[in-house]
């Protein structure tokens, strides 16, 4: 508990079910302030979920979600939504948006029925062009940008909501390395600036390098949690994914890199290191 | 003209709402005049005119006066209340092809009313509350209906729910009425629906119905916007989907069920007049809504005006006419390749 007064955000034994299915039981976890904290897993263990739940997408059958203290589902929605943005992983416009009007509606916490558009706004939107890196782009139409810029146009609209904390669902799923990186490196920037990120990342490599804090779920428990190097260990990707692999350091980064993966049980041949330098490419450029 | 045509060369969601609001208008007022001019009876325009201006004849003055105006007036709400329900529903439904009149909300209020005579209310002093009340369970079948769409992703299947409860409720209606042996005039108001005929206080009547509407409306305009980019992505933004869903049903409830106690069942407008509004100034619902306004009255009252040329002396059932406009725009709809999406 004295570890979530001072975190913003937290669950208390929070249970998650679909339907009758149990997905994530008694989980309790704090994300650390002012860092970007990446919840990793293979597919099916939760992490989506517990994303959903944090957000207020998918209500908690038992236990809290803690929100600067206070219980999330207490609050009034409005109050949540000026401490709390969400980028989901599916996102869809209307056809002719453009990228400014999109940025406005990360505004409407802010805004209400009297007080509607003020010079506050303004600057927040400004700003938010500026920190994407899309002040030229704020009168292009949504549908005729790259992935990468439609993707921080979107985290764009995050900024303008002026949060203290930003949750993103696989916010590089559909994009190709280059637009990737170009997300992360606007995620990290976000976080220089203060903000508590937490995001589900898909990919260990790219999760390794822009995260502080790794969270590692499998069946909807948490395996290990801490910083990349702590969390990326062999004896715990086994358990996670199934594989055995070796561990190099990036030269550059310092960050691990997985080499050698392959299959548990799985004799080393000739054959399954060959696959297994494709496999190593794979996982640290796919 | 080159400003004309540098305006249509803009995306339609970049064009100035001032400007398509203005064009519209003046479009809508030309109509107003002609519908006060234009009738199927012995009082020819020349005549209308002079009445118009305060030096016709008794008759023409009378007409004007007493008939067309009314009915004009009645056409202006009716269209716009159609058109804003019209809109409303399809951003509420995220499907383009949503429309109170198709989906069976009109004919749930007409089917109501129906029931009312029946039970020996009589049409003069017929609550428009019986209407609405109608409406709201044919837009109960109609969220049930869309949360279905939900699971098939195919807007056609609504409209062919909605089809179905249509006919059914207008056929159950034929046949109430036809056990009531009154005219077959007023049969066919609640099967087809009209404006004329009907006297201010039948306006009067409706008119808080939709100053509720009309707030409600101003209440959720902005958190149904955000609803077009994901109910998650709205949830975010501090608002609350489910609560929204409710209201703008409520809302298209009013709409409806008071224009069709004013006017009966009109069909394809809230379909037509969206669909127009979009194409001019593109999707964003606030947009849409505000060119709503002068384009659903436009649409009805030039309607109208064709009901009273093409049959004269008699006249066309407004319902038919609205229906042989908007039928060729819902298989338009339907055959795009690329339904336009709203979500």
């Amino acid at each position: 508990m004295s570890e979530l007064s001072q975190a913003p955000l937290g669950t208390e034994t929070i249970t998650l079910k679909h339907a009758d299915h149990t997905i994530i039981k008694d989980l309790s976890v704090t994300f650390p302030k002012g860092k970007v904290t990446a919840i990793v897993g293979p597919n099916g263990c939760g992490k989506s979920t517990l994303l959903n739940g944090l957000s207020r997408v998918h209500r908690p059958s038992s236990g809290h979600i803690i929100l600067e203290s206070k219980d999330i589902h207490t609050m009034p929605a409005k109050e949540v939504a000026k401490k709390l943005a969400l980028l989901p992983q599916e996102t869809s416009a209307p056809d002719g948006i453009t990228v400014r009007e999109l940025i406005r509606f990360g505004r409407h916490p802010h805004q209400s029925f009297l007080k509607q558009w003020g010079m506050d706004d303004r600057t927040a939107i400004e700003f938010a062009l500026k920190a994407a890196n899309l002040e030229d782009l704020g009168e292009r139409l949504l549908d005729t940008l790259s992935g990468g810029q439609r993707q921080r146009a979107w985290i764009a609209m995050s900024v303008a909501q002026e949060t203290p904390l930003l949750l993103l669902d696989e916010p590089t799923s559909a994009l190709d390395l280059g637009h990737q990186i170009e997300v992360f490196e606007l995620i990290r920037a976000l976080s220089s600036q203060g903000k508590t990120i937490v995001m589900v990342v898909h990919d260990l490599a790219m999760a390794a390098r822009y995260s502080d804090y790794l969270i590692a779920m499998k069946s909807g428990e948490i395996i290990a949690q801490g910083t990349p190097k702590e969390v990326i260990q062999p004896s715990i990707l086994e358990e996670l994914y199934g594989i055995q692999c070796d561990l190099l350091d990036d030269p550059s980064t310092g960050t691990p890199i997985l080499i050698n993966v392959r299959r548990s049980g799985a004799p080393v041949t000739a054959k399954t290191s060959a696959a297994s330098k494709k496999a190593k490419c794979d996982m640290a450029f796919s | 003209m080159p400003f004309l045509v540098q305006f249509f060369q803009r995306a339609p969601s970049q064009r100035p709402l001032s400007v398509c609001f203005t064009l519209i208008c003046l479009i809508l007022l030309t109509c107003i005049l002609l519908s006060l001019l234009i009738g199927a009876g012995s009082v020819n325009i020349s005549q209308s005119w002079q009445a118009l201006i305060g030096q016709g004849t008794e008759e023409a003055t009378f007409i004007i006066r007493e008939l067309r105006f009314p009915r004009t007036l009645v056409a202006l709400v009716v269209g716009m209340a159609l058109g804003i329900a019209g809109a409303l529903m399809q951003a509420v439904a995220r499907n383009p092809l949503a429309e109170p009149g198709l989906l069976g909300v009109s004919a749930g209020a007409s089917f109501a009313v129906a029931i009312a005579l029946l039970l020996g209310a009589s049409a003069a002093t017929l609550a428009a509350g019986v209407a609405q009340i109608g409406a709201l369970i044919g837009c109960f079948f109609v969220m049930a209906a869309a949360r279905l769409q939900g699971q098939f992703k195919d807007p056609v299947r609504l409209i062919l729910a909605g089809a179905a409860l249509s006919s059914l409720l207008t056929a159950l209606t034929s046949i109430l009425l036809m056990y009531d042996q009154r005219a077959a005039d007023e049969i066919r108001f609640w099967v087809t629906g009209s404006v004329a005929g009907r006297a201010l206080d039948h306006l009067m009547a409706v008119m808080p119905y939709f100053v509720i509407a009309a707030l409600l409306t101003l209440y959720v305009a902005r958190p149904l916007a955000s609803m077009a980019l994901g109910e998650k992505v709205a949830l975010g933004l501090g608002h609350n989907p489910r609560t929204i869903r409710y209201l703008v049903m409520l809302s298209v409830a009013l709409l409806a069920g008071s224009a069709t106690a004013i006017a009966g069942p009109i069909m394809f407008v809230g379909l037509v007049v969206p669909f127009a509004a979009r194409a001019l100034v593109g999707p964003d619902i606030r947009r849409t809504m505000i060119m709503c306004l002068p384009i659903g009255p436009l649409m009805i009252i030039s309607a109208d005006i064709l009901t009273r040329i093409i049959a004269q002396p008699t006249e066309m059932p407004l319902g038919v006419l609205t229906a042989i406009i908007g039928a060729p725009v819902l298989m338009m709809i339907v055959r795009a390749k690329r339904l336009p999406t709203l979500a």
